[in-house]
């Protein structure tokens, strides 16, 4: 196949290049192209026994789900991860500084709003605050864009059209639902003493790199990672669909609050891309409309995933205190904007 | 970083996604999982793919020294998952085993078109039943009625003609059931897809999942038919 042709070469020519610069670290690492090489030449010979071993009716349907879940999201992860990836070398990050409010108050709700305008998934929104806090952008602001950018842009809102055909008031509720968490937040962020939690990030790793690279650079980085969390999110929606009881979930459906507050909880723990999630939620049809979108809120705002990247980006302290309080915030706003508009 | 992917590896791992991805849309394989609207996006994504890998290649080959230093994310490892799931399985649309342990999803449709007057009918399972449960089978009686669909047996053997319905994607899928009285035949496989030919019952009963409403169908022949292209009926879902 075509990875037989191409592997010598990615095995062979860079690891030459690199053995000058880096000799100590050079002989612990595994070559992760021959290792990938392997592992597919692998599964190919054993192709049969992995076919009759996942012949059971229900490793058949989660597979399927799997599957189809992946497929389903990956157009439009790729969609934003190439409109991410167009500003973020395209666009200078001062342009950001200049356009925003100079008051922090009046920044917040304007960045937060122009996070409409800016596509991408959570994983992308997290660099961008960092280099806007960098540049001079009130953190408040930033938290604020950090926040409503994954939630309510349009590749996110028309994926959740798609995802909802029948319920187009859920694409207007997740809009005002997490405009209103993020903006809160960025308030809440404002107060004195508050920003100093937060550490602004030393680095842009795109800096110093003509724009061709740094352009796909983003995307090979963004579709590797971001697709990777996705698989996660996928699997973890088929084993649901396929393995859990359906009474378990109608059990949870059936109450109004732990409905919401289960969903809440998944959304945590699934860790689903914002460009992904809406099929996810659409795939849950025990619950109320109320619940799912708890689960479209919450998502882009608080994951694992999500968590790590932020505590990473702005600091262990920052993260632990942010989190929580978001996590709290978009459940009560989802659980209010649901009842008045769903 | 040991275990971690680097760009080489990377670029081999888009390219063979955005390969299967196309592989998917330009064939009818992706019908199995997701609607046939989506089949310009899939193959946008899997170009692109592609070109993201042609990219990644390109520009470690003419600069090597970008390649090293930057940690890359374990967790693409993963995206091998879906590779080798579509490659070496490509698991089959969903059939009995999710359209037992799911009720039927029959809701009762805006408004009923009217039939052609004469001759035999042609209709799909989720038709039928709409027709025959929240119609009350009015411009059914005394007619030839053929339905295509595939055959699930409940716990207590109980045959059923089932379409599975999409409103999204296969993760979202919901069937529509018949029940089948009359000249069933006697050895029936769960998945087998038939044509039937019979008429219509006034008979109902409950899917054992949800209590969600059940109609019956008069059989009189069976035929064994292939498979359709696209395994899920979208009609009923509007």
């Amino acid at each position: 196949m075509a990875l037989t042709r191409q592997s010598p070469r990615g095995a062979g020519a860079p690891g030459d290049a690199r053995q000058g610069k880096e000799p100590v670290e050079e002989p612990r690492h595994l070559d992760s192209a021959l290792l990938l090489t392997l592992l597919l030449l692998t599964a190919v010979m054993f192709q049969d026994p992995v076919r009759r071993a996942l012949a059971a009716p229900v490793m058949q349907s989660w597979m399927t789900v799997f599957v189809a879940v992946v497929l389903q999201a990956l157009p439009f992860l790729v969609l934003g991860v190439l409109l991410s990836a167009a500003i973020a070398v395209f666009v200078p990050p001062s342009f950001f500084a200049r356009a925003l409010p100079k008051r922090p108050a009046l920044a917040v709700p304007v960045a937060g709003a122009a996070g409409a305008v800016l596509p991408g998934c959570e994983c992308a929104s997290v660099p961008v605050a960092g280099a806007l806090v960098r540049r001079g952008v009130a953190p408040a602001a930033a938290l604020a864009f950090l926040l409503s950018a994954p939630a309510i842009n349009p590749v996110v809102l028309t994926a959740t059209a798609v995802a909802f055909p029948d319920a187009p008031e859920m694409v207007l509720a997740r809009f005002v639902a997490s405009l209103l968490v993020a903006c809160a937040m960025g308030w809440l962020w404002q107060r004195p003493g508050r920003a100093d939690r937060l550490r602004p990030p030393s680095r842009s790793s795109y800096e110093g790199q003509g724009r061709g690279p740094a352009f796909w650079g983003s995307v090979r980085h963004d579709v590797t990672h971001a697709g990777g969390f996705l698989v996660i999110g996928a699997m973890a929606a088929a084993t649901l669909k396929a393995v859990v009881p359906a009474e378990w979930l109608r059990a949870a459906a059936g109450h109004p609050v732990l409905s919401v507050l289960a969903l809440a909880a998944l959304a945590v723990l699934l860790s689903i891309c914002s460009e992904a999630d809406a099929f996810v939620a659409a795939s849950l049809t025990q619950f109320s409309l109320t619940a799912r979108l708890a689960f479209l809120v919450v998502g882009p705002m608080v994951d694992l995933k999500l968590f790590a990247m932020q505590a990473g980006t702005f600091g262990r302290p920052f993260a632990l205190r942010f989190a929580p309080a978001t996590l709290a915030l978009a459940v009560a706003v989802s659980a209010l904007t649901g009842a008045v508009l769903l | 970083m040991r275990g971690n992917l680097n760009h080489q590896a990377q670029a081999a791992l888009l390219f063979l996604l955005g390969a299967t991805v196309l592989h998917a849309g330009l064939t009818d394989l992706h019908l199995r999982y997701v609607k046939a609207g989506l089949r310009p996006l899939l193959l946008l994504s899997g170009a692109v793919l592609i070109a993201t890998a042609a990219a990644t290649v390109w520009y470690a080959w003419r600069r090597p020294r970008h390649a090293e230093g930057h940690r890359e994310p374990r967790v693409s490892w993963l995206l091998t998952l879906p590779l080798l799931a579509l490659i070496l399985v490509a698991p089959p649309a969903l059939g009995s085993y999710s359209a037992t342990h799911t009720g039927t999803a029959l809701r009762e449709p805006l408004g009923f078109p009217d039939l052609p007057a004469e001759g035999p009918l042609r209709l799909g399972v989720g038709e039928y039943a709409a027709r025959a449960v929240y119609d009350h089978g009015r411009h059914l009686r005394g007619r030839s009625i053929s339905v295509t669909g595939f055959v699930a047996l409940d716990g207590d053997g109980a045959p059923y003609l089932v379409r599975m319905g999409l409103n999204c994607c296969a993760a979202d899928a919901q069937p529509v059931k018949i029940a089948l009285t009359g000249e069933v035949p006697p050895v029936l496989r769960p998945d087998t897809w038939l044509e039937l030919t019979g008429a219509y019952s006034p008979r109902r009963t409950t899917d054992p999942v949800n209590d969600g409403p059940v109609p019956y169908f008069e059989v009189t022949a069976a035929e064994p038919v292939p498979a359709p292209a696209d395994p899920y009926d979208d009609a009923w879902a509007g």
